[in-house]
């Protein structure tokens, strides 16, 4: 599904992820954990599409096709899909406008018809039933006036209806509350299938006693330091990072 | 009729000289001495210069250079197609169509409205209802220190004049049709409109100007408008004219006790363009909402002048202006407030928001708040801004393409602007046509 090889990446002047190596497969669910500033959200935005970085050598394949030579609505399309680790209020723009948009502009992009307006609504009511959104949802502009679990709630409501084969999750955790937790867990579990990939971005071992990982990856200064199963996660919690940045500058 | 106005003063005061022995002949007394008093101050004004503190952003030249005629209708030059085409789709209105500033009978839809209502060219009212015209015109806009409408009062030929009388609701928007055809000489037009709309009325008036000349015009106009006690106004100022076209409008209003007033403006023609608004909130109780949207692009010009006026205790006044500028165009957003020494309990509001599409186009913005009581509630706040990389990015990683993405910014921009206007067809209209201005940004 993905293969990210020796991957380099600076913003501005400052070089943060330095020779990265991720292979994912089909079906798996493989979670980054690292300290502030270890480049997670750097990978997720980059992977993305987003311009401000600037890859500086590696390679990114996605589905057998070079993943950094698309732009990011392409990559969407392809099937690659991120939630937000600070997702955007768009003033001006509905909710259900955007998500229609983007629904249709991918099933153009893969030669099929737009979905009919009817068809659109009753899929997206059902989903938000799931997430415990209120339909008033879909009319509201985009992200503005949510509250901080509202709009991680969004994103992967954004996530159930586009329907992607690779769902990036940045520090979709972060902020959130026992409750507000448990619905975006939920919201992961139900797309879990053999055809589907997660990486998910989070500081905090918390949301992985929900979801489950296959595998727990350490991202220290640029580079996955260490990796290992879900109990990886568990130590983490409990010794800190620390031990595995020592074992990196030993 | 062609009479040729150059720079000189002169020029002017001679051509008035000749419309005033044959066009000017037939005008009641009162008329012919406020056209002399009014070209007296245009001579002696002259045309405003960058020194000039309300005009120190326009470079006038461009006008003040040019030669311009006064010419004729020409009617034959146009057929139904062509109004039809130059004219808001799919809107049940009272339709009046004015041709180089001259009423056409022939292409305007002014069925008869009932309960004494009046609809009709300037000119007409002049001869079928003088005392009414006598009573209002000229008595708002005043000519004094300001050369447009003094020039606009000394030479104006036609416009539009509506009466309502007392508790009358028009439900049918009147829609006013401007158009500029002239392709031989540079033409000038000094369009005056007179708008009354007594108390408890109701009314909703557009104007809409147009061109297909390919040549050079200038259209001075300027619109007076009464909003009696307890009245409902809502008026439109669209300005499409081609990018050959200068438009200097006044929209001076003039509102009673509790009346309601909505003022919309968007100027998406043009090459220099002022739009001046000028509400005086003379009644207590009073509402002026004063809403606008311009888009300018390659060397166009767009400059706004608010003037809200409030005379009166516990009046609110909201202004929201937006302005996309590309290109290397250049817009202005002045926005003054006044609060005569009268007026507590005054909440007036300014809101000017900008995008600046590229490097090279510019917004002067300026707030002026000239307060003369201690018990108000004054605001305003100015923004200037691109297009939001943050927002464009998280579109085109849903799936939407870098353009779409754009343009859905932009819409949601001007949006803001078009939702304030009760006129669907209006909005329908706008919403189209600032689609096509996105769609031509790139070629």
């Amino acid at each position: 599904m993905l293969e990210i090889r020796n991957l380099h990446v600076k913003i501005e002047d400052k070089e943060i992820l330095k020779g990265l190596n991720l292979t994912i497969n089909e079906g798996e669910i493989h979670s980054i954990m690292g300290p502030n500033g270890s480049g997670k959200s750097t990978l997720a935005q980059v992977l993305a599409g987003r311009d401000t970085y600037e890859v500086t050598e590696g390679e990114v394949v996605f589905k057998g096709k070079d993943l950094l030579d698309m732009a990011p609505e392409d990559r969407a399309c392809e099937g690659v899909f991120m939630a937000f680790q600070y997702p955007v209020e768009i003033p001006g723009v509905a909710n259900n406008y955007l998500l229609r948009e983007a629904l249709n502009a991918k099933r153009e992009y893969n030669g099929l018809e737009p979905l009919k307006h009817i068809d659109f609504t009753k899929l997206a009511k059902e989903k938000m039933k799931n997430l415990d959104m209120d339909e008033s949802m879909l009319r509201r502009a985009v992200n503005q006036g949510f509250s901080g679990g509202e709009k991680k709630r969004n994103e992967i409501f954004q996530m159930q209806i586009l329907d992607p084969s690779l769902a990036i999750l940045d520090e979709t955790d972060s902020g959130l509350d026992i409750d507000a937790l448990k619905v975006v867990a939920k919201g992961v579990i139900d797309m879990k299938s053999p055809e589907r990939s997660f990486l998910i971005i989070t500081h905090y071992q918390r949301l992985l006693n929900y979801i489950v990982p296959d595998f727990v990856h350490v991202l220290v200064d640029g580079k996955i330091a260490k990796s290992g199963g879900k109990e990886l996660a568990l130590e983490l919690e409990e010794k800190g990072y620390g031990w595995v940045e020592e074992a990196v500058n030993a | 009729m062609d009479i040729e106005f150059t720079d000189k003063i002169e020029s002017y005061t001679e051509g008035f000289k000749q419309l005033k022995e044959n066009k000017f002949r037939d005008n009641p007394e009162w008329l012919r001495q406020l056209r002399e008093c009014a070209s007296r101050e245009f001579s002696t004004l002259g045309f405003p210069t960058l020194r000039d503190e309300d005009w120190r952003f326009t470079n006038l030249a461009p006008i003040a250079r040019n030669k311009f005629h006064i010419v004729d209708a020409g009617e034959e030059k146009l057929d139904r197609k062509k109004i039809d085409e130059l004219s808001i789709p799919n809107i049940e209105a009272v339709k009046l169509v004015f041709i180089n500033g001259h009423y056409s009978a022939e292409f305007s839809d002014n069925e008869k409205l009932p309960d004494e209502v009046i609809v009709s060219s300037l000119r007409d009212a002049l001869k079928q209802n003088e005392n009414t015209v006598s009573e209002y015109l000229g008595k708002f806009a005043l000519y004094e220190k300001q050369s447009f409408i003094a020039l606009n009062t000394t030479l104006f030929e036609d416009g539009l004049f509506i009466y309502v009388p007392k508790s009358v609701l028009v439900d049918k928007p009147i829609y006013a049709l401007f158009i500029s055809t002239e392709e031989d000489v540079q033409s000038i037009v000094n369009q005056r409109n007179l708008v009354i709309a007594a108390d408890n009325s109701e009314l909703k008036v557009i104007e809409h100007y147009v061109s297909t000349s390919h040549n050079v015009h200038f259209s001075n106009v300027v619109t007076e408008a009464y909003a009696g006690e307890n009245c409902n106004l809502e008026h439109y100022m669209l300005e499409f004219e081609s990018r050959k076209a200068f438009n200097i409008s006044t929209l001076r209003v003039e509102q009673k006790r509790n009346s309601n007033i909505k003022s919309h403006s968007v100027l998406l023609g043009g090459s220099l363009v002022r739009n001046n608004v000028h509400p005086v909130l003379g009644g207590e109780g009073s509402h002026s909402l004063i809403n606008g949207l311009y888009m300018s692009t390659d060397r166009q010009h767009m400059d706004n002048f608010m003037r809200v006026e409030h005379a009166s205790p516990h009046c609110d006044s909201r202004q929201f202006y937006n302005g996309v500028l590309d290109k290397k165009s250049k817009g202005v957003f002045h926005g003054r407030i006044v609060v005569h020494e009268n007026a507590a309990k005054t909440d007036a509001k300014q809101t000017n928001k900008n995008l600046l599409l590229t490097d090279t186009a510019q917004i002067d913005t300026k707030p002026q708040l000239e307060i003369y009581n201690e018990d108000v509630k004054c605001t305003h706040g100015a923004t200037i801004g691109q297009m939001d990389d943050d927002a464009v990015f998280y579109l085109r990683s849903r799936g939407i393409p870098k353009r779409d993405a754009e343009t859905i910014m932009l819409r949601a921009f001007t949006g803001q602007s078009i939702a304030n206007m009760g006129l669907e067809p209006v909005r329908s209209y706008l919403e189209a046509k600032v689609d096509e201005w996105f769609i031509g940004r790139k070629n």
